[in-house]
């Protein structure tokens, strides 16, 4: 009787084990589609317009970034430039600087060469770094697919935590018809201590061309 | 060397204005969400093929001369193509007219207006992450719902439409 006992254990041991494993996989599947708000970002090394190799990490005095992934060639992150830019006048002081990373394929697009990329932010004279993300990488581990696509990460200890993820605001073509700031809102609220209240948005922007598809 | 210039500008210009009289035809409508959703929900035994694309999106612009081959193939068939295009308003007679004027583009066009994305993107399908091409295949009267982001593989497509497709009269 005993003996069942023990069996009958082991098989509800067993079946536990092949749904942690089942589930599991399911969880791989969601990482392929990006960071979720909440997550450790990892950080990363890249390549800036302005020279040298930046990280999220080197900058001690951030409270945390607003990373948006854009472009030169892309009408709807041209569209968003200066505002982009505005964004990083309004907070890098305030500890939330922009970092701005170019995720195409240059050989898809001539415009989104590095050479073109150091010469748009020396002539529109951007106050923030603007990287390439030469293999693609962090693209892919941001989850990002469109050009632009905004994040906000809040530093805690030496760590990155997703709190924002999605568009800048609710009018791509028209900036004084803004109602809705979406990153100003998301770091507003964690400037004052508090959550993220819209943290997730869906917005429209250019296809990241990837290499090699 | 004047004359010569000046002939070809006035060549040049005559040619726009046969353009421009050709494509007068080819008028796009700027609609809102409502209206869009409006036709996406309506009861019939048509089957609505909405494609969202854009000028600027390169892989749309590639893709769209398939999908006016397709609407060609599926002509006699109870099946709507509506070209969703996702171009600013401001761009409608520069861009958008002049694209399908020049790509010889005879699926209706219009193009939407409703600039707040988050808004409405999960409306058309909660699959969405908002990236173009993206399209959405309806027959309500079937109870059947198709939703698809990225570039289409027709051969594919073109046989779920076909299931899809009520057979109308003889062929």
């Amino acid at each position: 009787m005993k003996k069942l006992y023990i069996f009958s254990f082991m098989g509800v041991l067993l079946m536990g084990l092949t749904a942690i494993v089942a589930f599991k996989n399911s969880a791989d599947s969601v990482i392929d589609k990006g960071y979720a708000i909440g997550d450790v970002v990892s950080d990363f090394n890249l390549k800036s317009a302005s020279g040298g190799i930046t990280s999220m990490a080197e900058n001690r005095s951030a409270k945390g970034y607003i990373i948006v992934f854009t472009c030169n060639h892309c009408p709807f992150s041209k569209a968003y430039e200066s505002r982009i830019m505005a964004l990083d006048r309004k907070y890098a002081s305030q500890g939330y600087p922009v970092l701005a990373i170019n995720p195409n394929d240059p050989a898809a697009y001539e415009e989104d060469t590095f050479q073109n990329m150091q010469a748009v932010a020396k002539s529109k004279g951007y106050t923030f770094e603007y990287l390439q993300d030469e293999t693609q990488s962090v693209a892919r581990s941001f989850g990002a697919a469109r050009t632009p696509s905004a994040y906000v990460v809040k530093r805690e200890g030496d760590k990155f935590i997703m709190q924002y993820i999605g568009g800048i605001d609710d009018n791509t073509q028209d900036a004084n018809g803004v109602t809705k700031r979406y990153i100003e809102d998301a770091v507003n609220s964690l400037l004052a201590g508090k959550p993220v209240v819209v943290n997730l948005t869906k917005s429209v922007g250019c296809a990241i061309k990837w290499k090699g598809v | 060397m004047v004359l010569k210039r000046s002939a070809l500008i006035f060549i040049f210009g005559l040619y726009l204005s046969v353009f421009q009289l050709f494509s007068q035809s080819e008028d796009v409508r700027v609609i809102h969400f409502e209206d869009l959703q409006k036709q996406i929900n309506k009861i019939t035994d048509t089957t609505l093929v909405v494609h969202f694309w854009a000028t600027w999106c390169r892989p749309c612009t590639e893709e769209l001369p398939d999908y006016e081959k397709l609407s060609q193939k599926f002509a006699n068939k109870k099946v709507r193509f509506l070209m969703v295009s996702m171009d600013f308003p401001k761009d409608v007679k520069d861009k958008v007219e002049l694209f399908i004027a020049k790509n010889s583009i005879h699926s209706e066009v219009v193009l939407l207006d409703e600039p707040d994305y988050n808004a409405w993107i999960d409306e058309i399908d909660k699959e969405w992450s908002g990236t173009i091409p993206a399209t959405l295949i309806v027959n309500l009267t079937m109870r059947k719902r198709i939703f698809f982001e990225g570039q289409a593989n027709m051969e594919k497509f073109m046989e779920e439409l076909k299931e899809m497709t009520p057979i109308v009269g003889t062929n």
